[in-house]
């Protein structure tokens, strides 16, 4: 066993140093259904490519994002494909880590990417990483439990509607919750929902001086809302609920409504998996009047790592998983209905799609309605419409998550999670250099 | 008259003892049961606990996802590997320390002892850097070297114990009689030591079978043992109660069994020195 | 009694474990007490800098550190109170002879075997779900309203899951301690008139202070660097009320990725665990010199 060990491991040293024979590409990725989905298919791919071999390394998002990032800034060469999102990519791209994607072939047709989702993985018109599939988010309903509360959802309500409807909703002895929003802390969690929210509620992150903007009105005017939404109207223990809490929470019909990723949509609508399959509507996220609406943008998509020595024979699987080919594919063998949704205009375009999907023309609408790099009223100095492009703000942002978290679970006050939140974003900025 | 209320006695400790029993086992039986429903009576509520349809589809479905099996030789080899090479460094070195103990010993001995304290996770980019430039990293080779390091002041610590119990006078005697320091440890020394060191195996191999960080974070595909199979399951979206259950299930059982036949063995070593 | 000759091959028999561990811990450490002074973020390269004691004061004076200071006492403090206590009965009770004593065995140490990340799961999503977990069914068909644990009693909710890993350990050593004793004296004792608590305070308890010393110390090593399960079930929060060194370490690693932080962080954690080591050692280590 030991030589064996040995063994393995002067393979490995050899693998490394380049004298390996066929291509084995190693992808990571993230455990949800489109990419498990992918997985199951890519036998289409190596049939069409016998030299080169899949070696899959699927992981949960927290722990993906720990080890891809890991790998690609100490160049620990591990990977050869990345599934990376939306925050990643311009500053992975800006450090040079990642391949421009300039080689996906003839017939990939590059313009046919929604324009939103391309613009956030490009930088300087150069591509980084191909969207695999593209969400925004909006409000998931019961319309059951609409028409019994004797409402009708408009197709661009506002939060003062929601609020409404929330409240006719609730039926508590039935486990009926008007309202499910995540209440998790963490940056890919409840922030995402809270930061998209507070932008149409007019509030931002930070100033054009990189000056933190907790203690203003409008960021107090969100998380009271919210708060209060959630704790008249949501289920229990919602502060600890994540995006697969409440698919759970939907699915079984515990929630009436539900404001979270387009991509749930498809979920939410599977007879296998959902019990109010055909009881469900859409709408797109709220607003308050201002302008912006509280809709988020992202895509998980797939990079090159600069350190690969298969870079061609990477691109190319790239190529096959985010083209028009892969959604013919899965709509053979899955179903339109379950095709990667908000990557590729043509998608939209086509009328079986549009059928098979009750869901896509608010998604759409939903993508397009988010900008990046313009997401707030008031103007801001960074990019991202649920985060802030900046390499610190993994981690400041889960702290502040944990602050409302808390408020949620009724540990803290609204006024002192903000200010906490306020004290310790500045903290950073100030380590950060930012504020100088 | 006495009899009975022995007997009586004994029927009331065998209730008690086995519901005390079956409340620690509970969420281990209830993960197995759980793997067998379908994702929908897997949260029904009221709860299902045997009748229910029975079926293997979240095992087919963990198997279609990852390969179990290359996962499960992984962490084998890791475990099993990791533990034999810290015996072979650990048997000499806790022998000198239990028969020829200086005034150092009890320091080098904590000293190991509290290298154990040392947060991983803020050790990880040096690490990380490390095995980068020596090529170890997704190696089994690299896997083995980290976790016998981990687990080496255990391994000394529990072996001194034990050899610190094997009276002295038997090794003056072997001495007297001339035998070799070699003679003294093969023929003396390890038939004594061989419960104690059959639970230091034992007790290592599932205590590298389960951890968590070092075989995660050095890891990515062909090293990587069952504690990553399990990490791709623990969000996976919606319904995945079941399909959890099915991974847990597969995950522990390798060692859950290994534990139970040798739990003899695994106790009777597993004492320390505290048995006095 | 040692001659020159077997002191010289014991040095050089200890020699091996000896150096290696050192390397493990010297090399890593070195590396780590150089990054700390550094300003040096995994995703910001090139743009390291000699920063003092800068990290320091930014891992000391963070917020949160002083309560995960006292979170981390708290919860290897609960956790040992748990299984010492815990552990004691069930031996008491395991080694009384029942019907099908040996499989009730098996089970009570089932929970041993059980990875970290498996267990918290399990706990989190099947058992102490507000919603669907078996603990809220439980409560609700007695009419309560189900607890929210990880809301309301997040770190009682981690010392739980932590303990029921860690009692058959507990319970195993206790039991072999107990299994040692000596029978006859106990029946003397019985024969006085001593009734069972005093027999337990005079007889039983003396005979496992050692064994409960064993127990203590092991844990205490593995519990100071508990974290899987935290990252599980509640990621620090809600708040900081589950953040421990370990989770702050961690955060400065794996989600700042700024590793002079990290490093800084970790070596006061290094700093910390020999504190405890120290007191450890003067308190408990005599115990095992008897």
């Amino acid at each position: 066993m030991k030589l064996k060990t040995i063994m393995l491991g002067a393979c490995s040293v050899l693998a490394l140093a380049g004298i390996a024979g066929a291509e084995t590409l190693t992808i990571a990725t993230v455990n949800n259904g489109d990419m498990i989905r992918m997985q199951k298919l890519a036998g289409a791919f190596t049939e069409k490519n016998p030299d080169i071999e899949l070696e899959w390394v699927t992981l949960e998002e927290n722990i993906l994002r720990q080890r891809v990032t890991t790998d690609i800034a100490t160049k620990g060469g591990q990977y050869d494909i990345m599934t990376i999102g939306t925050y990643e990519v311009p500053i992975w791209a800006k450090q040079n880590w990642l391949l421009p994607l300039d080689n996906l072939g003839a017939d990939y047709d590059v313009d046919d990417l929604l324009p939103a989702i391309r613009g956030g993985l490009s930088i300087d018109g150069k591509l980084y990483a191909a969207p695999f599939y593209g969400e925004s988010s909006m409000v998931m309903y019961r319309t059951d439990l609409m028409e019994k509360a004797g409402l009708d959802m408009p197709d661009a309500p506002t939060w003062d509607f929601i609020k409404e409807a929330a409240a006719k909703m609730t039926d508590k002895d039935n486990e009926v919750y008007g309202i499910c929003l995540r209440g998790k802390a963490g940056w890919g969690e409840n922030m995402a929902f809270l930061t998209a929210m507070s932008n149409s509620y007019g509030a931002r992150w930070f100033d054009e001086k990189w000056m933190p903007q907790f203690d203003s009105d409008a960021w107090k005017a969100t998380l009271n809302d919210y708060l209060d939404l959630m704790n008249n109207y949501g289920p229990p223990g919602a502060s600890s609920n994540g995006f697969n809490e409440n698919l759970a929470l939907f699915q079984t019909g515990k929630c009436g409504m539900w404001i979270d990723a387009t991509v749930a949509a498809s979920f939410v609508t599977n007879p296998d998996e959902s019990q109010v399959a055909d009881k469900v509507g859409f709408a797109l996220a709220p607003d308050k009047g201002l302008g912006k609406r509280g809709n988020w943008l992202w895509a998980w998509s797939l990079g090159v790592p600069a350190g690969t020595q298969k870079a061609e024979a990477a691109q190319k699987f790239v190529a096959w998983a985010t083209s028009k080919e892969y959604l013919d594919l899965v709509a053979e063998k899955e179903g339109w209905a379950n095709v990667p949704p908000g990557t590729r205009t043509s998608l939209y375009e086509n009328p079986k799609y549009q059928e098979a999907a009750p869901f896509a023309e608010m998604t759409l609408e939903s993508i397009k309605a988010a900008d990046p790099n313009n997401p707030t009223v008031d103007p801001v100095p960074y990019v991202g419409v649920q985060f802030v492009a900046i390499p610190e703000f993994q981690g400041l942002d889960t702290a502040v998550g944990q602050q409302f978290s808390a408020a949620l679970a009724g540990q803290v006050t609204a006024e002192q999670a903000l200010m906490t939140a306020q004290q310790l974003t500045e903290r950073e900025m100030r380590r950060g250099g930012y504020i100088k | 008259m006495a009899r009975q209320v022995t007997t009586r006695r004994k029927l009331g400790m065998t209730a008690v003892g086995w519901i005390v029993a079956l409340l620690i086992f509970f969420p281990i039986l209830w993960t197995v049961l759980t793997s067998f429903k379908t994702e929908g009576t897997a949260i029904a509520t009221p709860p299902q606990f045997l009748f229910f349809d029975w079926t293997l589809e979240n095992y087919f479905e963990v198997q279609s996802r990852s390969n179990y099996f290359r996962h499960m030789m992984n962490s084998i080899v890791i475990s099993v590997g990791s533990t034999l090479i810290g015996l072979i460094i650990a048997i000499p070195a806790a022998w000198a320390m239990a028969f020829s103990p200086t005034k150092r010993t009890k320091d080098i001995l904590m000293w190991m002892l509290s290298t154990k304290m040392l947060p991983a996770v803020g050790v990880l980019v040096p690490i990380y850097l490390v095995f980068r430039d020596w090529g170890l990293l997704d190696t089994r080779t690299g896997l083995v070297i980290v976790l016998t390091m981990v687990n080496l002041p255990i391994i000394v610590w529990m072996l001194y114990t034990y050899f610190r119990e094997i009276p002295g006078e038997i090794l003056e005697a072997a001495r007297m009689d001339g035998a070799t320091l070699a003679n003294e440890i093969v023929y003396v020394l390890t038939p004594m030591a061989i419960p104690g060191i059959a639970s230091t195996l034992l007790l290592n191999i599932i205590l590298a079978w389960n951890e968590a960080f070092w075989t995660l974070n050095l890891t990515a595909s062909k090293a990587a043992p069952l504690t990553a199979f399990i990490a791709s399951y623990s969000s996976p979206e919606g319904l995945f109660w079941a399909k959890l259950s099915a991974a847990s299930t597969l995950a522990i059982a390798p060692i859950l069994i290994m534990g139970w036949f040798s739990q003899r063995q695994l106790v009777r070593g597993l004492t320390f020195g505290a048995v006095k | 009694m040692a001659t020159l000759h077997t002191r010289t091959s014991a040095r050089l028999m200890m020699s091996p474990a000896v150096i290696l561990l050192l390397c493990w811990m010297i090399v890593p450490l070195a590396m780590t007490l150089y990054f700390s002074f550094l300003r040096y973020n995994l995703l910001m390269p090139g743009m390291e800098e000699w920063t003092g004691f800068g990290n320091y004061t930014y891992f000391l004076t963070d917020p949160a550190f002083s309560t995960a200071l006292v979170n981390t006492l708290v919860l290897v403090a609960g956790v040992l109170l748990i299984t010492v206590g815990g552990g004691i009965l069930v031996a008491l009770l395991l080694d009384q002879p029942f019907f099908g004593q040996g499989i009730a065995r098996l089970l009570v140490i089932a929970p041993f075997f059980v990875m970290p990340t498996v267990s918290a799961l399990v706990w989190k999503n099947m058992l102490m779900h507000p919603v669907n977990g078996l603990f809220a069914w439980i409560a609700r068909s007695f009419g309560f309203q189900p607890v929210d644990w990880f809301a309301e009693l997040p770190l009682f909710s981690i010392i739980v899951i932590v303990a029921w890993q860690w009692l058959p350990f507990a319970t195993l050593i206790l039991l072999t301690a107990l299994q040692s004793l000596d029978s006859e004296q106990q029946e003397a004792a019985e024969m006085d008139g001593a009734g069972v608590v005093s027999r337990f305070i005079y007889i039983v308890l003396p005979h496992l202070a050692r064994a409960i010393t064993v127990v203590i110390l092991i844990q205490t090593i593995f519990l100071l660097s508990v974290f899987a399960e935290i990252l599980v079930t509640t990621n620090g929060g809600p708040g900081i009320q589950t953040t421990t060194i370990t989770y702050l370490v961690y955060v400065q690693a794996l989600l700042q990725f700024d590793v002079g932080g990290a490093s800084a962080g970790g070596i006061v954690a290094v700093i910390l665990a020999n504190i405890v080591a120290v007191f450890l050692i003067r308190v408990i280590g005599k115990n095992l010199d008897k």
